[in-house]
C-alpha cells in the first residue's frame, strides 16, 4: 500500500507530461486527485502498519533485487518515524496543490514537476536500501530547481542555482560517505538494517559521520550551511516553498538521523556537542535575523532555519524524549511552515504583489483579507509554540531532552523561543494589524480568498490543532520506533 | 464532566459566534451573552453541588493525555478554584454588558471575550501543569487582540508590551518546569500539581541542587509575578489597562489578574515551600513596594482610568503581602497556624472582592468617559447634582475599594493585616502608608468628579439609565452582601487554606 504513494506520484507526473493542450483545469484536477490518492495510501498504510506489525518495527513494503552484482536492492520499508514523515508529505502535497490552483502558466509542467518532487520525497522516506535512498534524494533535486526557475519570483535564477548547488554538494558528501561505508563494511550491501549491525572502526566513523551528517544537514538548514534556505524559499512559487520548508528540509533531518546517526554512533558521540552548538546557534541566529527582515517571506524563511535548529538540537540530545520531540517537530514544522508560506505567498502576495512589510502595513489587510488574517494569527500562534498546537509538544520534548543533556543549551533554546515570539508578533502586526499607523487606511480591493485556499488552510490548521491536542496519534508511532532494533546503535552511543 | 462542559462551553460558543456571517452582528452578540449567562448558571450549579464539608478536590476528571510525558487531562476544584470560577463566570457577563455598544465588529469582540472566559475556567480548574499552561496561554491571545483592535489611541504599544511581558514570564515559567521535570528522578517525574507537591515534601525534587532549585523557583516566580503584577514587573499594566476598552479592562483586572495570585497559591506555595521561605524577605519588601508605590503613583495621575489601574496593582499587593507573610514553615508560637490561616483566608477573600470592586470601578470610569468624552480627574465637577444615583453607586464602589467596614473590601484586607502584622510585622508596617494613600486618592476622585460647582456644559449629564442600573445591580448587591456576610466566602476558602497548611 505505502509503495503506491511513490508510484501514483510518478505515474501522474508522467501522464501530466503527455496530457494534450494547455488547459490548466484538467492538469490541476489530476494533480489534486494524485495528491489525495497519495495521502489516502499513506493513511491506510499507516493504519495497516499500526494494526498488524506494531508501529515500531521496520515493515517491508517492497523488496526485490535491483543491481545484484553490487548487492543493491529495491527495498522499501517503513517504521514509525518514516510513517510520520510519509503522512506529512501526503498532507503537504494536498495542501500545496490547493494553494497552486491559480497557476495558469504551463500548469501541466508545473504539476508534473510538483508530483515528481513529491514522488521523490516519498521514495526517500520509504527507502531502506541506501543506494535507492540516494537515488530518490537526487530525483527530488531536479524538479525543485525547475519549479523555482520557471515559476519563481524575486531573484529566482540566483535562488534556484544556490539551492541546487548546495543540494549537490550535500549529496556528493553523502555519496562519498555511503560508498566508503559500503567498502569498509565489505558486506556487499547497501541495506540500512544490515549496515547498522556493522561496527565500523572508530577513526573511520569520526570522519564518515561528519561528512554524511553535514551532507544531509545542509538540506535541514544547519547553521552555517543554511543560506540556501531563505533565498530558495523566497524565490520559489508558493507551493514549492511550502514543500521546500515543509518537506524537503525534513529530508535532510531524516537522512541525518536515519543514515549518519545510525551507521556511525561512535562518530556521533565525538561530534555530538559540536553539532548541538551549531543547532543552538541556528535557533537563535535564525530568529534574530527574522526579527529584522523587511520581506514578509524572508521572515518565514529564517523562521524555518530557527525551527529546524530545534530538530537538530533534539537529535543531538541523544535522549529518547529529545529524539521523539525532534521527529514530532519535523512533522509540526512541516505543517506550520506550509501554512505560513501559503498565507504569505498565495493569499497575500498573489493579491497585493508585494511582500515588503512597509508597503503592506498601510493596506490594512485584516479588513481586506480577514480570512488570511485569521489563518495567519492561528498559524503564528502555532509557530510561536503556544500550547494546543503541534509545535508545543514537539519543542517541549526537545527542551526536556536538552535540559537532560546540556542544560545551558536548554536555556539558550528557550531564549530562541522568546525571540521567535517577538518576530512572529512583529510580522503579524505589521502585515495585518497596523491600521492605526496610517492616517486614512485605504482599502485596496482584492479578490476574495477562494475555496481551494480555504480548504488548504483548514486542512493544515486542523492538522496542527489535532496533533497539538492529541499528540499521542503520532507519538504512538514515534516512541516504539525509537526503541526498535534498527535504532539500537543509538542506544549503544549512549542514548537515554 | 461538569468542569469540562463549563470550560468548553464558552470556547464552543465563541467559535460559533465567530463563524456567523458578518451581517449577523447583533445575533452574535446576543448569543455570546446568553452563553456567558449559561456558564454563570453552570458555575452556580457547581457551587450548589460542591460538598463543602468534604473539602479537597471535587468533580475530578482524570484522563491520560500524553502518558510518555506525564501529561494528563486533570481537572478538579477545591474551595479556592470554585471561588475563582464563580468570580470569572460573574465578571464575564458584566463585562459583556459593559461592551454592549461596541460598534466595530462586536461579534468578534464578544467571541474573543468568550475565548478568554474559557481560558480562565481552564486555568482555575486544571491540576496538571501542562494542562494549566495551555489555558493560561489561551487566555493571553484573546486579551491581546481585545486591546489591540478595540483599544485607545496607544493600543498598539499597550498590546505589544502586555503580550511581550507576559510571554517572557510564561517562557521562563515553562523552561523552569521543564528543568524541574528533566532533573527529577525518572520514577517521580510528573507535571501533576498534587504529585509534585508530595514529591517536594518528600525531598525528591532537585536532590540537593541548590542553584537549580533557586533557578527553577525564580523562573516560576517570574511568570506569576508578571501576571499579578509584583513590582518591578508591573510596567506593562498601566498602559494595558488604560488603553483597553472598558469591558476588556474589567476582564483583565476582574479575572485575569487573579490567575497570577491563584498561581502563587496553587503552584508556588505548595511545590516550593523552602524556596519561598528562603526568599521571603526580599519578596515581602517587593510586596510592600507593590502596595505603597502604585498607591503613590495613582495619587499623581490625572487620568481616572490610570488611577483605577494603579489602585488595582495596589490591591493585589495586599494579596501578595498575605501570601509571603504566611510563607514560613513555623515560628514556634502557638498562634502561628491561626495567623497563617487568617492571612491566607484574607488573600482569597481579597482576590474575590477585588475582582468585583475593580471591575465595577472600571465600569463607572467607562461610563464617565462615554458620557463626557474625557476621563481627566479635573475635567469634571459637581456631577452629583446632575446624576445622584451615578454618584451614589460609584461612591459605594470607591468606598469598597478603600476598605470601608461593611463593604466587601474590608474583610479581606483586615484578615490579611491581622495575619501579616504578627507574621511579618515590619513589612506590614511598611505597607500601612499604602492604605492611607489609597484612601486619599479614592476620596480625591469622589471630590473632584462629583463635588463642587457643576460646570455649565455638564448640566445635562444623564444619570444612570435603567439598563445601566440593572447591569451594575448584581455586582453592587454582592458588594454589600459580602461585606456583611464574609463567611459566605470564608466558608469555601477556609477548608482550602487548611488543606494547604496541613501539608506542611
Amino acid at each position: 500500500m505505502l509503495a503506491w504513494t511513490i508510484y501514483i506520484s510518478f505515474l501522474s507526473a508522467a501522464i501530466l507530461m503527455f496530457l494534450p493542450g494547455d488547459n490548466p483545469r484538467p492538469a490541476r484536477t489530476l494533480a489534486l486527485l494524485a495528491a489525495l490518492a497519495g495521502l489516502a495510501c499513506a493513511v491506510m498504510g499507516a493504519i495497516d502498519c499500526h494494526q498488524h506489525a506494531g508501529a515500531g518495527a521496520l515493515t517491508d513494503v517492497a523488496n526485490a533485487p535491483w543491481i545484484a552484482e553490487l548487492g543493491i536492492r529495491y527495498h522499501l520499508a517503513a517504521d514509525g518515524i518514516s510513517l510520520v514523515l510519509v503522512l506529512l508529505t501526503g498532507i503537504a502535497a494536498v495542501a500545496g496543490v490547493l494553494f497552486s490552483w491559480n497557476v495558469e502558466n504551463s500548469a501541466r509542467e508545473f504539476f508534473a514537476l510538483y508530483l515528481a518532487l513529491i514522488g521523490g520525497v516519498y521514495g526517500v522516506f520509504l527507502s531502506v536500501d541506501l543506494f535507492l535512498l540516494f537515488v530518490f534524494y537526487e530525483v527530488a533535486i531536479i524538479p525543485k530547481y525547475f519549479l523555482i526557475v520557471i515559476w519563481g519570483s524575486t531573484r529566482r535564477e540566483y535562488g534556484a542555482m544556490k539551492l541546487a548547488l548546495y543540494s549537490f554538494v550535500g549529496s556528493a558528501m553523502v555519496l562519498v560517505g555511503l560508498i566508503a561505508a559500503y567498502v569498509v563494511a565489505g558486506t556487499k550491501t547497501f541495506d540500512l538494517a544490515e549496515l547498522a549491525k556493522v561496527s565500523f572502526p572508530p577513526a573511520f566513523q569520526n570522519w564518515a559521520f561528519i561528512v554524511v551528517f553535514v551532507g544531509f544537514a545542509i538540506l535541514a538548514g544547519l547553521w552555517p550551511f543554511h543560506t540556501w534556505a531563505p533565498t530558495g524559499h523566497v524565490a520559489a512559487p508558493t507551493a514549492a516553498s511550502m514543500l521546500l520548508a515543509g518537506v524537503v528540509m525534513k529530508l535532510g533531518a531524516y537522512g541525518a538521523l536515519r543514515v549518519a546517526m545510525i551507521l556511525f554512533p561512535i562518530g556521533l558521540h565525538t561530534w555530538q556537542n559540536t553539532i548541538a552548538v551549531l543547532a543552538v546557534v541556528g535557533i537563535v541566529y535564525g530568529a534574530l535575523v527574522a526579527l529584522v527582515q523587511q520581506d514578509f517571506k524572508f521572515v518565514i524563511g529564517y523562521s524555518s532555519v530557527s525551527h529546524m535548529g530545534f530538530v537538530l538540537l533534539g537529535l543531538m540530545t541523544l535522549t529518547q524524549i529529545g529524539l521523539s520531540g525532534a521527529v514530532l517537530q519535523m512533522f509540526s514544522h512541516g505543517i506550520i511552515a506550509g501554512l505560513l508560506f501559503a498565507v504569505v505567498g498565495r493569499m497575500v502576495y498573489d493579491r497585493t504583489h508585494t511582500r515588503d512589510l512597509d508597503v503592506l502595513q498601510p493596506m490594512n489587510l485584516n479588513r481586506v483579507l480577514p480570512f488570511a488574517a485569521v489563518t495567519f494569527v492561528i498559524g503564528a500562534a502555532a509557530s510561536m509554540g503556544l500550547p494546543g498546537f503541534s509545535g508545543f509538544i514537539a519543542e517541549l520534548q526537545i527542551l526536556v531532552g536538552a535540559w537532560q543533556s546540556f542544560p545551558v543549551f536548554g536555556v539558550l533554546a528557550a531564549v530562541g523561543i522568546l525571540v521567535g515570539i517577538a518576530f512572529t508578533l512583529r510580522v503579524l502586526l505589521k502585515a495585518f494589524f497596523a491600521e492605526d499607523k496610517v492616517e486614512a487606511p485605504h482599502l485596496t480591493p482584492c479578490p476574495r480568498i477562494s475555496l481551494p485556499e480555504r480548504l488548504g488552510a483548514v486542512l493544515l490548521l486542523a492538522t496542527t490543532i489535532t496533533i497539538g491536542l492529541c499528540p499521542g496519534l503520532l507519538l504512538d508511532f514515534i516512541t516504539p520506533a525509537l526503541n526498535s532494533p534498527l535504532m539500537q546503535p543509538l542506544w549503544k552511543a549512549g542514548m537515554r | 464532566m461538569i468542569l469540562s462542559i463549563l470550560t468548553f462551553l464558552p470556547l464552543i460558543a465563541g467559535v460559533l459566534v465567530a463563524l456567523l456571517g458578518p451581517d449577523r452582528q447583533k445575533l452574535g452578540r446576543n448569543l455570546a451573552f446568553a452563553a456567558s449567562l449559561l456558564a454563570l448558571a453552570l458555575a452556580i450549579g457547581l457551587w450548589a453541588a460542591f460538598d463543602n464539608a468534604r473539602g479537597g478536590m471535587q468533580f475530578v476528571e482524570r484522563v491520560p493525555w500524553v502518558p510518555s510525558l506525564g501529561i494528563e487531562y486533570h481537572l478538579g476544584v477545591d474551595g479556592l478554584g470554585l471561588l475563582m470560577v464563580l468570580l470569572s463566570a460573574l465578571i464575564v457577563p458584566f463585562a459583556l454588558l459593559a461592551s454592549w455598544k461596541i460598534e466595530n465588529n462586536p461579534k468578534l469582540y464578544f467571541s474573543l471575550a468568550l475565548f478568554l472566559e474559557s481560558g480562565l475556567f481552564g486555568t482555575f480548574t486544571a491540576q496538571n501543569f501542562i494542562h494549566w499552561f495551555l489555558f493560561w496561554e489561551l487566555s493571553l491571545i484573546p486579551a491581546f487582540f481585545l486591546i489591540r483592535i478595540w483599544g485607545g489611541p496607544k493600543r498598539a504599544y499597550a498590546a505589544s508590551q502586555f503580550f511581550i511581558y507576559t510571554m517572557v514570564g510564561s517562557v521562563a515559567m515553562l523552561a523552569a518546569f521543564l528543568a524541574l521535570y528533566a532533573t527529577t528522578d525518572a520514577s517521580a517525574r510528573s507535571f501533576d500539581f498534587a504529585q509534585l507537591e508530595s514529591t517536594a515534601h518528600a525531598g525528591g525534587l532537585f536532590a540537593g541542587h541548590e542553584t537549580l532549585a533557586t533557578a527553577v523557583f525564580l523562573g516560576v516566580l517570574l511568570g506569576l509575578a508578571v501576571k499579578v503584577p509584583l513590582l518591578p514587573f508591573h510596567t506593562w499594566l498601566p498602559a494595558a489597562y488604560s488603553e483597553a476598552p472598558t469591558g476588556t479592562a474589567m476582564l483583565l483586572t476582574g479575572a485575569m489578574s487573579k490567575m497570577g495570585v491563584y498561581g502563587f497559591l496553587r503552584i508556588l506555595w505548595p511545590i516550593f515551600p523552602e524556596q519561598m521561605q528562603a526568599w521571603r524577605t526580599p519578596l515581602l519588601v517587593l510586596a510592600a513596594a507593590t502596595i505603597v508605590l502604585p498607591a503613590a503613583a495613582a495619587f499623581a495621575q490625572k487620568d481616572l482610568k490610570r488611577m483605577v489601574a494603579y489602585s488595582s496593582v495596589n490591591h493585589l499587593g495586599y494579596c501578595l503581602l498575605g501570601i509571603f507573610a504566611a510563607a514560613r514553615l513555623t515560628d514556634g508560637s502557638a498562634l502561628f497556624p491561626n495567623e497563617q490561616a487568617a492571612a491566607l483566608n484574607g488573600v482569597i477573600l481579597q482576590m474575590f472582592n477585588h475582582g468585583l470592586t475593580a471591575s465595577a470601578l472600571f465600569y463607572f470610569v467607562g461610563l464617565i468617559e462615554q458620557r463626557g468624552g474625557a476621563r481627566g480627574l479635573n475635567d469634571f465637577g459637581g456631577l452629583r447634582q446632575a446624576a445622584p444615583v451615578f454618584c451614589g453607586l460609584m461612591g459605594i464602589a470607591l468606598f469598597a475599594s478603600l476598605g470601608l467596614p461593611g463593604l466587601n473590601g474590608f474583610p479581606g484586607e483586615f484578615l490579611i493585616f491581622k495575619g501579616a502584622l504578627s507574621l511579618a510585622s515590619r513589612a506590614s508596617l511598611l505597607s500601612i502608608p499604602g492604605l492611607l494613600l489609597t484612601s486619599i486618592f479614592l476620596l480625591t476622585i469622589l471630590q473632584r468628579v462629583f463635588s463642587g460647582p457643576l460646570p455649565g456644559k455638564w448640566s445635562g449629564w444623564p444619570d444612570l439609565t435603567l439598563g445601566e442600573r440593572l447591569t451594575v445591580l448584581p455586582v453592587m448587591a454582592l458588594m454589600l452582601v459580602l461585606g456583611l456576610f464574609p463567611q459566605l466566602l470564608t466558608g469555601l476558602a477556609n477548608p482550602a487554606v487548611l488543606q494547604m497548611l496541613k501539608s506542611f
